[in-house]
């Protein structure tokens, strides 16, 4: 973003006020910062469906080795012993470091409420946080927006900010957000930029979106070069930490956005998983090395930064006919940053053996994903327990929100 | 001014009007898209090798690294290497090339964004590496044969061709009491089935989410195809020639197999035939499919009314795809006159190229596929088996929008003194112009920034 844009752009809102039409650049007035020591929330969605089960293998479990076969992860070198049941998958040397700072808490036979294995049906529940797939166009994240403390609706406008080229159905919804992703595009021109946001006044889809992108553009202003050159999205280690790195950028700022979401994907191992070297080992490498990247380059931000690493289900307790997982159950999920209470496995740990197996093949859920979640936005976002109920998760009295997960203030 | 039905039938059915295309429909803009589902097949007109032909470089490859004594994980990365420089990747980028030219060229359009919307709904997606090559295969020798036949042919020549097999690992699925799982158990080896071919079936292909299967019949069809897997790899996935298909009955999973309820007895291949066959005339897979069909031809949120049409169509015609489609132009919510659908990058892209008329180069390289990953959407990369998104919502985000319009910026400003926007504007838009971009138009400053705003207009962004 340039100066002459901005400038452009105050005089334009100013312009549009005098106008008195609720158009393209009048929301830019609003777009307001929140106060500069807040809380910071990062959501990364791990679409394919993580294997709970080998990034935190429960090694202890009788049955683990057992079920798991050639990829049990209990005799793999440099596996992190969490406590006595579970160990962490070596690829993820950010979060030992994490852990043995009390800044990870892992969650163990975590699941939405959904009970069947589509992963896109999944993945809509995992992000609307409604019980039902297709429920909602609308994601817990934008919703909850809303609730955030210390200042109204208008304040909040681009309190969230999307990493990657589209919107995850997470952030999707009635609260403006910003997305970004890098481009290798020229820039608009000015005088073009101008006229289209008069030729999209009375569309307001295209006007809103416009007002947004230049939001974002401006945020991304401050930022250095490499920083948003490469591409977003995607699973290869560069990518994620490129795209985290972007993240960072946008919630370091004091006047930055409050919650981010960015994506990773490739987590569907039908086959050939691997252990310690592989397929999920490589994706774990890259999910850790864009963990370290936020939180280098959030530096004194990740103190009041949490940050929750979910997927939409588990994978089967064992393995396949190809040395993969298929589709499961009860999964894993993490919960690190500065303002975590860590350094333990948050599970009510249903075992392995096969009785206690959902469906006599997943790992059974225990705990409601919602019930972590809900403890991050009520304990470190501040957003009243009422409005988490009513609003951001609708028909979620079956997920108590947990208690101490979050440090606070 | 062109009649409405012109610019809908161009633009909402077809891939977008070139100019002269709306003075061609006339008022007969329905008849000539029922003429379009009346033509040949919509096959590439350029010759590209076919899937065998490039798993069998691929396998000769491996076996001259092989024969250089190269081992173990070395041989294989060096093979893997190889395939990609020298058969997958220049593969990928023919077959982009090839159908991008044909997005822009055809005088058909309606039956191309037919073969887009069938290669979308049987998605591979490249990042898996290994149909790198393989995808616009798939597209050209299962796709485009049948877009204008019969549902079952093509969900049968989808299910067996080799991008789907080793997309969704089917080749390495092995039935729990073949002859291959007895022989890995006395050696101490665990193999065994692979579901993830069989649950994409139904959940994507046929039956949909809502089609009422359970994990039973997953299981059920999953054991069917078993031993549908491809020829000519080495190890314990050797035999026939290579790169075809192979069934390997060593493999399969003997004895009768229950799905839905109906009993299939064993039958080799035949028995996974017979299933797909009795899946792709169930009522949930007509209805499945004409919610697909109607959300991506008239509206984000589908017109039940409309949606029963063509699911009645397409249950008379025993899966009939032109029939199908002909309860699609029929309903009443195709031809309202409002701009439902947000375009999708790629047809955004097609629509502004054939609007300009701009001929691809034929030796047009990989730069020119780059606007595609730029606006998001990488041919044959959907990222899921379920394919790309097709709601506004998916494509309308505000860093998607503002990649769009310098897009078209840079687009513009190449051809902004040779085209007049004034003139493009109703041989694009028709009666879908409006006064507002035309007045935006007869104002911009330059010939560039004229074709911009066209380009950038909420009717062009739109279809």
């Amino acid at each position: 973003m340039n100066a002459s844009r901005r400038e452009m752009l105050r005089g334009a809102a100013a312009a549009a006020l005098t106008a008195a039409v609720p158009g393209i650049l009048a929301s830019r007035v609003s777009f307001a910062a929140p106060a500069a020591g807040d809380a910071r929330f990062v959501f990364v969605l791990l679409r394919g469906a993580l294997d709970g089960l080998a990034a935190a293998p429960p090694v202890g479990d009788a049955n683990y080795r057992q079920l798991r076969g050639e990829l049990a992860l209990n005799d793999i070198p440099g596996l992190v012993a969490l406590d006595d049941l579970f160990g962490l998958h070596p690829a993820m040397g950010f979060l030992a470091e994490q852990w043995r700072a009390r800044q990870l808490s892992v969650l163990h036979a975590v699941a939405t409420p959904y009970r069947e294995r589509s992963h896109f049906d999944a993945q809509d529940v995992l992000e609307s946080g409604y019980t039902l797939p297709h429920a909602s166009q609308s994601g817990w994240l934008n919703r909850s927006l809303a609730g955030l403390p210390s200042a109204g609706k208008a304040a909040m406008q681009h309190a969230g900010v999307a990493l990657g080229a589209g919107i995850p159905l997470v952030m999707r919804g009635a609260n403006d957000v910003a997305s970004w992703s890098p481009s290798r595009l020229p820039q608009l021109e000015d005088d073009t930029l101008q006229r289209l946001s008069d030729l999209y006044a009375d569309d307001s889809l295209l006007s809103r979106r416009l007002a947004d992108a230049l939001a974002a553009d401006d945020m991304a202003g401050g930022m250095s070069g490499d920083m948003t050159r490469s591409g977003a999205g995607g699973g290869g280690a560069t990518q994620v930490a490129q795209t985290a790195k972007t993240a960072a950028g946008f919630l370091k700022q004091d006047n930055g956005p409050r919650m981010a979401v960015f994506e990773t994907t490739g987590w569907d191992t039908h086959a050939n998983q691997g252990t310690d070297k592989g397929t999920l080992a490589v994706r774990l490498a890259a999910l850790d090395a864009g963990l370290r990247a936020l939180c280098t380059e959030l530096g004194p931000v990740w103190k009041r930064t949490v940050v929750l690493v979910a997927t939409e289900f588990g994978r089967t307790a064992a393995l396949n006919g190809t040395r993969g997982t298929d589709h499961g159950t009860g999964a894993a999920a993490f919960l690190l940053g500065g303002a975590v209470r860590g350094g333990r496995v948050v599970a009510d740990w249903p075992g392995l053996a096969p009785a206690a197996l959902y469906q006599g093949r997943d790992l059974r859920p225990t705990t409601d994903l919602r019930s972590v979640t809900k403890a991050v936005l009520r304990d470190h976002l501040g957003i009243a327990a009422k409005f988490i109920d009513a609003e951001v998760f609708p028909d979620s009295a079956a997920a108590p929100c947990l208690a101490n997960l979050v440090q606070t203030a | 001014m062109y009649p409405a039905d012109a610019a809908i039938a161009a633009n909402r059915f077809g891939l977008g009007a070139r100019p002269g295309e709306l003075s061609a429909f006339g008022q007969h803009a329905r008849e000539a898209l029922l003429a379009q589902l009346q033509g040949a097949a919509p096959l590439l007109p350029e010759l590209l090798p076919g899937s065998k032909q490039l798993l069998a470089q691929v396998t000769a490859q491996r076996e001259q690294s092989r024969d250089e004594k190269q081992t173990g994980g070395a041989a294989n990365a060096v093979a893997v290497a190889r395939a990609l420089r020298d058969v997958y990747q220049p593969a990928y980028v023919a077959d982009a090339m090839a159908r991008f030219r044909a997005a822009v060229a055809s005088e058909r359009s309606f039956t191309e964004r037919l073969v887009h919307f069938w290669s979308n709904h049987f998605a591979v997606s490249v990042d898996k590496v290994v149909v790198l090559g393989l995808a616009g295969a798939l597209e050209r020798e299962a796709i485009r044969p049948h877009v204008l036949g019969n549902f079952a042919d093509m969900l049968l020549a989808v299910e067996h061709h080799a991008s789907m097999l080793l997309f969704l690992d089917n080749q390495q699925s092995i039935g729990p009491n073949s002859q291959a799982a007895r022989i890995a158990g006395r050696r101490g080896r665990d193999v065994g089935l692979n579901e993830n071919l069989g649950r994409e079936i139904l959940e994507l292909h046929t039956l949909g989410v809502d089609g009422q299967y359970s994990q039973a019949d997953v299981r059920g069809l999953a054991t069917m195809i078993t031993g549908w897997s491809i020829s000519g790899e080495s190890g314990r996935l050797r035999g026939g020639e290579p790169g075809e298909f192979f069934f390997r009955e060593a493999f399969h999973e003997p004895g009768a197999a229950v799905l839905l309820g109906k009993r299939y007895a064993e039958g080799g291949f035949r028995q996974g035939a017979a299933a797909l066959r009795d899946l792709a005339t169930n009522p949930h897979t007509a209805r499945h499919l004409a919610t697909k069909l109607v959300r991506h031809f008239i509206a984000d949120d589908p017109p039940v009314a409309a949606v029963d049409q063509v699911a009645a169509a397409y249950m008379a015609s025993g899966g009939n795809l032109p029939s199908t489609c002909r309860a699609l132009i029929a309903a009443p919510d195709a031809w309202k006159n409002q701009l439902s659908k947000f375009k999708s990058p790629a047809d955004y892209v097609f629509s502004a190229w054939r609007a300009l008329s701009l001929p691809l180069p034929a030796g047009a390289m990989q730069r020119d596929l780059r606007v595609f990953e730029d606006l998001g959407q990488r041919n044959f990369q959907p990222g899921s088996p379920a394919g790309w998104p097709d709601r506004s919502a998916d494509w309308d985000g505000s860093a998607a929008l503002m990649k769009r319009l310098e897009w078209a910026q840079g687009l513009s400003q190449r051809l902004g003194v040779q085209r007049n926007a004034q003139e493009l504007a109703g041989e694009m838009l028709g009666a879908t112009l409006s006064a507002g971009t035309q007045r935006a138009i007869a104002r911009a400053a330059d010939g560039a920034q004229a074709l911009t705003l066209l380009l950038c207009s909420p009717e062009f962004m739109r279809r």
